[in-house]
């Protein structure tokens, strides 16, 4: 019999439970168990950014982290983000500017640019380049990523 | 096989935990987690996630010391506005570690507790003097780190220690000291090779030096020759040539994916030489 621990958390907004392995990733948690297949698993080690979630406000690579330190805290995926209106300008920008091609690395590409944009609202070209340095992407060339993350914050307050 | 996960929110049940013996401290995970993904290390039956215990975060001045709590992440000596006035250098390494969610999880107790010959904020405390808090269920010690780690990812703790904190002495008039690291690219990359030094720089002459390598040697070693060429000694350039010399002649680094042991040594050999440079202009 295999031990699994019981845990409660908020998921995008809403009251969550689950039963978890103490050795489960919670990337393979939010895949697997909890059916939100947005998160991607790119490299497993922490490498490449597409599993990128919020975790109490915090960018951190869900692969590199236990399901199981979930517990008590406020999750949020990119389908957290894509169900606040709030978040339209920043998938608005892009699509607009380009940004996705193959669309495997967006989902962390959002939700990394939606930390970096909570820490700095009005960043420069250097600080999106520095704020998504843990992110890879095999098609754009990051050019117009940045410009998409530049675009979305414009007019912000 | 993980038989038991703990999530202590006290020092007291957390060293209970560790004394009940076959435990795996986890704190950020980010070495934890794919280490034992990849089967390089074994997770003990019970998982002990110490990111909940109180009273472990972020630095301060105590007496002529300052204290960092070993779960202070690495986003936070970057950040913090207390570091970055006492201990630059920290923040320095951490500006320099892994990217923004790595350093959002990863602790500076997990960096030492890996004892990874290129950890990034080891040089910078050795150059600092550090000396590391152990604390287990029968009581409390103090190593200084220059002679804490033994082997790649081999310390002298004991697995029923925990790492509670570290303390520096609070920089003295005068003090400076700085770090640069070398990879093949500024993000994500494991340091090739790197370099501190610390001094007290006073009439362009620098005294009480302290020099530090990182990935040229088992563990995070001082560099004792360089730091015998610069004692004393104004920094002209000829004694930044001596002291490059000198680190070069002292490092034995090895061959690896990353680079070979030549090209980590003139390596050395030039990052002694800017960062000397950084120490001259404080
Ligand atoms: C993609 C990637 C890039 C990286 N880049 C860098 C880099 O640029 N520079 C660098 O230095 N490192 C790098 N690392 C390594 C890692 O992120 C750091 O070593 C980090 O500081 C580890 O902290 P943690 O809290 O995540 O440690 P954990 O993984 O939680 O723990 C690491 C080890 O220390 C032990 N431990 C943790 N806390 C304590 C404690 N308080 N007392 C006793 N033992 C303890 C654990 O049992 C484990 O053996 C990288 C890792 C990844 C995956
Ligand atoms: S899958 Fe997590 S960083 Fe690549
Ligand atoms: S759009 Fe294909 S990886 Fe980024």
């Amino acid at each position: 019999m295999s031990l699994t621990v019981e845990i409660r958390f908020t998921l995008n907004g809403s009251p969550t439970r689950a039963a978890v392995p103490p050795g489960l990733t919670a990337l393979a948690m939010l895949r697997d168990i909890v059916g939100l297949t947005g998160t991607k698993y790119g490299c497993g080690e922490g490498e490449c950014g597409a599993c990128t979630i919020l975790v109490d406000g915090l960018s951190v690579n869900s692969c590199l982290m236990f399901a199981v330190e979930c517990d008590g805290r406020a999750i949020t995926t990119v389908e957290g983000l894509a169900a606040d209106p709030a978040n339209d300008r920043l998938r608005d920008a892009f699509v607009e500017e380009g940004g996705v091609q193959c669309g495997f690395c967006t989902p962390g590409m959002i939700v990394q640019s939606k930390y970096l944009l909570s820490q700095h609202p009005h960043p420069s070209h250097e600080q999106i380049r520095r704020g998504l340095e843990g992110n890879l992407c095999r098609c754009t060339g990051y050019k117009k990523i940045i410009e998409a993350v530049a675009k979305a914050a414009e007019g912000t307050p | 096989m993980v038989e038991r996960y703990l999530a202590p929110t006290t020092l007291d049940e957390a060293l209970k935990a560790l004394a009940a013996g076959d435990a795996t401290i986890v704190a950020g995970g980010t070495d934890v987690m794919p280490q034992s993904q990849a089967g390089r290390f074994k997770l003990g039956r019970t998982l002990v996630n110490i990111r909940r215990v109180a009273g472990l975060q972020g630095g301060a001045k105590e007496g002529d010391e300052i204290r960092l709590g070993a779960l202070t992440t690495i986003s936070q000596l970057r950040e913090d506005a207390f570091i970055a006035k006492t201990l630059p250098v920290l923040a320095e390494a951490a500006d320099h570690f892994a990217s923004v969610q790595i350093r959002n999880m990863g602790t500076l107790g997990g960096n030492i507790g890996n004892a990874s010959p290129a950890g990034d904020t080891l040089v910078p405390l050795l150059v600092l003097d550090a000396v590391v808090e152990l604390r287990s269920a029968k009581g409390m010690r103090r190593l200084r780190l220059d002679e804490f780690f033994t082997g790649p990812g081999k310390t002298k703790r004991t697995p029923d220690e925990l790492i509670t904190n570290i303390f520096v002495p609070a920089p003295k008039p005068g003090f400076v000291a700085r770090f640069a690291k070398f990879g093949t690219r500024p993000a994500l990359d494991i340091s090739a090779v790197s370099v501190g030094i610390a001094g007290i720089v006073k009439d362009g002459k620098i005294s009480n030096v302290r020099v530090a390598y990182g990935a040229v040697a088992p563990t995070p070693v001082r560099g004792r020759a360089a730091e015998a060429a610069l004692e004393g000694k104004t920094l002209d350039a000829a004694t930044l040539a001596a002291a490059a010399k000198a680190a070069q002649g002292e490092v034995k680094p090895i061959s690896d994916r990353r680079a070979t042991a030549w090209y980590r040594r003139e390596m050395i050999h030039n990052l002694v030489k800017k960062v000397l440079a950084d120490v001259a202009h404080g």
